[in-house]
């Protein structure tokens, strides 16, 4: 690996540019979100900047689980973002449809339509692990380089050792959910 | 020895190999003094540069035909003018070379603003041309000022030499001038509060929406540059006459550094006008400035 891949590297994980999407979603891990870019999480220490146009981002941030009608925008907008590019899907909906599941009106989770390659669960996520989870994003960034997504199986953030969460397990997720919400521990000091 | 000046004025100091860092190091400047402003730490020292590199190594959409061939030039005419807008100016004395002008280095200083405009309306995204349009409108609001103080600050001194200029003795109708010439300075700079053009979020990113990959990072670059240009022109006019080469280099970076910190403090302690609103203090407030510094240097003209 000659310099200019390593720079490229070391860049491309202290700079994740991120653009949220909400396809659905309550609003709860929206607000999260935005929490985890004010002062008390300060995520733009770790070089994260909320874009305004999906064409500037690498990472592309999903609430929601997925209804009928965002179906299509979340295509549109996945196709926006120029490579490479990664996915983190925030909070149980996008994961598993949460407590929406067997909804008439969805269309989930978020991987049926577009590669995830990661998962943060909770309802709603702490803003730690939202910033945990953009910053393992940002890494498997760095890592792929200008390959396609691979077909490695997505990574499921959890803060505080709970670490069996199951991707596809409804359950599993919210007390994933519940573990995360009661730890106060803080990831990124600020 | 004339050609050496000019390139060596052009490439190092205060051309690229000073302006490229400064770019960056103003840019992060802008985003750390915001942060301590909202109780934040802020980006670490070298993150505009990061974020320069890893857009360049992002892909960008394909485009095709004439449109296609503008959107990839814009940034790079915008990127070119700001730094030939850096090496213009009169740092230190007596350099000799290539002796552009004041009207050169306002020209130089405009294009960047220009580009941008025709940008929005060549990417035919809808939000890119909102943002245009309200470049324009700003564009047109503040440049009267600007180039009224700036011209009052020449006939005062009787003279368009950016050497002349930068030496001349300090009036209080020149300091008027300069204090007409940094009110312009936010709107120039597109932040708050005058970040109408590319008002985040509110209209994604106005012109520079259908960027992406090295050509956004020509864009950061040209505003970048912009910032060193715009400051250093307020800094070169502000400075004592000093005749050693390093002591007039380190007042210039100094006078840079505490122009960038003011106008960054502006922008984290306001928010965002509206157009009406940019348009209306543009032309009814800091006008009145401008026409008394100009009326004023004309009328001492006439007077001589």
């Amino acid at each position: 690996m000659n310099l200019w891949n390593k720079l490229m590297c070391y860049s491309r994980r202290h700079s994740p540019w991120i653009f949220h999407m909400n396809s659905g979603s309550c609003n709860g891990c929206d607000i999260e979100l935005v929490a985890s870019l004010s002062p008390r999480y300060d995520a733009e220490q770790l070089g994260v900047r909320l874009e305004g146009s999906p064409r500037h981002a690498d990472i592309l941030c999903i609430t929601g689980p997925v209804t009928h009608n965002s179906v299509e925008a979340i295509k549109t907008v996945y196709s926006q973002v120029c490579g490479p590019k990664a996915v983190v899907a925030i909070g149980s909906c996008p994961a598993t449809t949460n407590v929406f599941i067997d909804s008439r009106t969805l269309d989930g989770p978020l991987d049926k339509h577009v590669p995830v390659d990661v998962f943060v669960p909770g309802c709603p996520p702490r803003p730690d692990a939202i910033i945990q989870g953009v910053a393992r994003a940002a890494e498997i960034l760095a890592a792929r380089g200008n390959t396609a997504p691979a077909a490695a199986p997505p990574e499921v953030i959890s803060i505080g050792g709970a670490s069996n969460c199951e991707a596809n397990c409804h359950v599993a997720s919210v007390a994933s959910a519940q573990h995360t919400a009661a730890s106060a521990q803080s990831e990124v000091q600020p | 020895m004339n050609l050496t000046t000019a390139l060596a004025r052009f490439l190092i100091f205060p051309g690229l190999l000073f302006a490229l860092p400064a770019a960056w190091f103003f840019l992060w400047v802008e985003r750390k003094a915001v942060a301590r402003m909202q109780g934040r730490f802020g980006p670490p020292f070298m993150q505009p540069f990061f974020d320069f590199i890893k857009l360049l190594g992002k892909s960008t959409p394909p485009r095709s035909g004439i449109a296609g061939l503008l959107m990839r030039a814009w940034p790079l005419i915008a990127v070119s003018a700001a730094a030939g807008a850096v090496g213009l100016l009169p740092v230190l004395p007596a350099s000799g070379g290539f002796e552009g002008d004041l009207i050169l280095l306002l020209a130089l200083l405009e294009l960047p603003s220009m580009c941008i405009i025709a940008a929005g309306f060549s990417s035919r995204s809808i939000f890119g041309e909102i943002g245009s349009a309200r470049e324009a409108a700003l564009s047109v609001s503040y440049n009267v000022v600007f180039l009224l103080a700036i011209v009052s600050i020449a006939a005062s001194q009787h003279t368009f030499r950016l050497e002349a200029l930068a030496q001349a003795p300090a009036t209080p109708l020149y300091w008027l001038g300069i204090l007409a010439i940094a009110v312009c300075l936010p709107a120039k700079l597109h932040i708050n509060p005058f970040s109408l053009p590319n008002a985040e979020q509110e209209i994604y990113s106005g012109p520079i929406t259908e960027y992406a990959g090295p050509e956004l990072a020509m864009w950061e670059l040209s505003h970048g540059l912009e910032w060193v240009a715009a400051t250093g022109l307020v800094a070169t006019l502000a400075a004592p006459h000093l005749t050693t080469w390093w002591l007039a280099a380190l007042v210039f970076i100094l006078l840079s550094f505490a122009v960038v910190f003011l106008l960054s403090v502006v922008a984290a302690a306001t928010a965002r006008l509206q157009i009406d609103t940019t348009v209306r203090f543009y032309w009814q407030c800091t006008l009145i400035f401008a026409v008394l510094a100009i009326s004023s240097a004309l009328f001492m003209r006439l007077r001589s």
